[in-house]
């Protein structure tokens, strides 16, 4: 048996972030913005099947970038979580900032001990308020940090650069349809700074929605009602834009 | 195991352990004393006293079905309640009624609520009506044990199917036995005589209007007979729990829609107290 090498703790710990941060670089992007009704998730996926984007509670949804099975485990675990914890107690004890600390404390579990590879994920978790100013949004990097987001943010490989692009365009009350285009256009930037079109079927859409009459406010939305929405011009009205089903 | 659920540490191992898509497996492999059904009992001598609810009715129309239940709840020969709801949406295509003993009846439709939403978020998929259906029998199954000692949970079981394009009831008995019922259907105490009524006025062409108003007359007829279920009560505003669904999902009548209903046929009853006559051949 030959006598491991010393690496530094500093050293193990980046090679780790490196690792994960490559990769979730290797997905796609996606974006999470808050719009006057509530909280709109976009992203580019071919899949019809393989969702990005999910619900997890009432009011809360959960979107991710990586890898595939990772992602998928801690939102099953997710739901299990809320699920479990609504039935103990109420369904209103079931928040945003309680699910995105579990979810903080097991990546961070993960990634730093030496026996586990870290997740590939990032994650956002997000809670639409009966206001704006309620609205919550968290996004939690593969190391199990927590970062408290307003407005709008980017996960995945090219975050950076359209996290960047958001914030210079994102206005307060947007319209469904003005913020859908803004998460868009911001996702079919290159990081070459090129664009590209990125076609309707392409696209996985969904709303947490606070003017749903129902308790479950997430919503997909698919087919005709997100071409529509496409559609309508950047100026459109609010009536327009926030159509139903 | 339960201090991971209320503190905020990692998740624990079980809850990242890919497995089924039902809440009360999970339940009863992470945390089996949360199932009402793995209960410990104490031995019990005779029956125990606990609030009932009563008559449950269900009618389908084209188009949909209909479910309703009266508000009373007895214990004995007092009232327990006035304005209990024994009628709930189950998820968008489904309610469920329950009689018998309403407090395990409550927490039960609580866990199929759950067990429900829990498959359709793991699966991105809703069950079908049928496996639904299916779900509230192993529920009732595993009250069997309570209901030896008295505690019976029946309730009655509506929803669209999106696949058949149509309105179906399931009734059960406290065994879980559970079967389709075609028309209409009833349960619990009162439902004897609600039954009996709906007979009468049942036809294959109701419009949802019609159904509704059904459904009230063979409540108020069951609340004639029965003493444990309850007629509209005028004085204090309380009125029978109509829901309707159909292709748009659930929907629950309004307390003014429902009093109206419940109003027209009180002024009819007072002409005549039996109620609407069908044709004697």
């Amino acid at each position: 048996m030959s006598t491991p090498f010393y690496v530094s703790p500093q050293q193990a710990m980046a090679d780790r972030a490196e690792y994960a941060r490559k990769g979730i670089a290797r997905g796609r992007s996606l974006v999470v913005i808050q719009y006057a009704d509530g909280i709109v998730f976009v992203g580019e996926n071919p899949s019809r099947a393989l969702h990005k984007f999910s619900e997890i509670y009432d009011r809360i949804g959960f979107a991710a970038a990586g890898k595939y099975n990772e992602y998928e485990n801690l939102r099953i675990g997710g739901v299990r979580y809320a699920d479990l914890r609504g039935y103990t107690y109420d369904r209103d004890d079931v928040t945003a900032r309680g699910l995105a600390n579990v979810y903080a404390q097991t990546l961070g579990t993960i990634f730093s001990s030496a026996g586990e590879k870290p997740y590939e994920v990032e994650l956002v978790v997000a809670e639409v308020g009966a206001t704006p100013d309620g609205d919550q949004i968290y996004r939690l990097p593969h190391d199990g940090s927590i970062v408290d987001e307003h407005g709008s943010v980017a996960v995945g490989g090219n975050a950076e650069q359209i996290s960047s692009y958001l914030d210079q365009r994102h206005q307060e009350g947007m319209s469904l349809a003005e913020a859908l285009k803004l998460a868009v256009q911001a996702l079919s930037r290159d990081t070459n700074g090129t664009e590209r079109e990125i076609p309707a079927e392409r696209l996985e859409v969904a709303v947490l929605d606070r003017t749903r009459p129902q308790s479950r406010k997430f919503k997909r939305i698919v087919g005709r009602q997100l071409g529509r929405l496409l559609e309508i011009d950047g100026a459109a009205t609010e009536a327009e834009s926030s159509d139903e089903e | 195991m339960e201090a991971n659920t209320r503190s905020t540490g990692r998740l624990p191992a079980a809850f990242l352990t890919p497995g089924s898509s039902s809440f009360m497996d999970f339940l009863s492999e992470h945390q089996p004393e949360m199932l009402p059904g793995k209960r410990q009992l104490p031995p019990t001598q005779g029956v125990i006293e606990a609030p009932h609810g009563t008559t449950i009715v269900a009618v389908t129309f084209p188009g949909g079905v209909v479910l309703a239940g009266d508000r009373r709840a007895t214990m004995g020969n007092v009232i327990a309640q006035r304005d209990i709801e024994k009628v709930f949406p189950a998820d968008e295509y489904s309610a469920v009624g329950i009689a018998g003993t309403a407090g395990l009846a409550v927490e039960m439709v609580k866990l199929f609520q759950l067990e429900l939403e829990h498959f359709e978020k793991v699966e991105g998929a809703q069950l079908s009506l049928e496996g639904k259906a299916n779900r509230l029998s192993t529920m009732i199954r595993s009250n069997l044990g309570m209901a030896m000692q008295g505690l019976a949970v029946v309730p009655l079981f509506a929803g669209f199917d999106v696949d058949r394009d149509r309105g179906r009831i399931f009734s059960y008995d406290v065994t879980g036995g559970r079967s389709e019922e075609h028309h209409y259907a009833a349960t619990g105490s009162g439902s004897v005589f609600a039954r009996g009524a709906m007979k009468k006025l049942f036809r294959n062409d109701l419009s949802e209007e019609e159904a509704t108003t059904l459904v009230v007359q063979a409540l108020y007829d069951a609340a004639d007979d029965d003493s444990a279920t309850g007629g509209p009560d005028v004085a204090r505003r309380i009125y029978p729990i109509v829901t309707v669904i159909t292709e748009d999902g659930f929907r629950r009548l309004t307390d003014e829609e429902s009093s109206e209903i419940a109003r027209s046929i009180l002024a009819r009853r007072l002409e005549q107290p039996d109620g609407p006559r069908a044709a004697l051949l």
